[in-house]
């Protein structure tokens, strides 16, 4: 299980600029929704700003993170 | 990558223009994001072929490093990564990807 703070601090320590708003869709320790805002999106495909905040996220898939559901935004 | 997964993951995704990785099948999703993608499909009445990834591990890691995405559902179109579940949805919603299946 993982949570939405650790979440949070990841994506932001990983991407540069961004802020990120996340949150433990079923309150279950699995189902996340990411919103993430960053200059670091800008004239990036899209494809490549979620793979961006899946990498970020690293290993968090083994440690029982199951979607994490993205939405990017650049400013 | 081992040689034979990357050659078997290619010619799943070469088998049909438009190609999906899926929990479950079209009939019978395992899983909310893979029948939100299927079902997508379906009502643009696009001819596609799917993969469950649940019957086959080697296959359901392996696509996670082909295409360097970590979760599933994951959609192929004319043998290109097009993205799970959300960018599905949101290219949808542009028109996008009626744009791409014409």
């Amino acid at each position: 299980m993982v949570n939405s703070e650790e979440l949070k601090e990841q994506i932001e320590k990983e991407i540069p600029k961004s802020n990120a708003k996340v949150e433990d869709t079923k309150n279950d320790g699995m189902h996340f929704k990411a919103v993430v805002k960053s200059s670091a999106f800008k004239n990036k495909p899209l494809v490549e700003q979620h793979r961006m905040v899946y990498r970020a996220l690293g290993n968090k898939f083994e440690e029982g993170l199951h979607s994490m559901s993205v939405e990017t935004k650049e400013e | 990558m081992d040689k034979n997964l990357k050659k078997r993951i290619e010619e799943l995704i070469k088998s049909s223009k438009v190609f999906l990785f899926m929990k479950g099948t079209p009939e019978n999703p395992m899983c909310g994001f893979s029948m939100r993608v299927s079902e997508i499909l379906e009502n643009l009445n696009v001819k596609f072929k799917s993969f469950d990834v649940l019957s086959d591990n080697s296959i359901r890691e392996g696509i996670k490093e082909y295409s360097v995405w970590p979760t599933i559902p994951q959609l192929y179109i004319n043998r290109k990564f097009i993205g799970g579940a959300d960018i599905v949805a949101s290219m949808v919603e542009k028109g996008e990807l009626q744009k791409i299946l014409k």
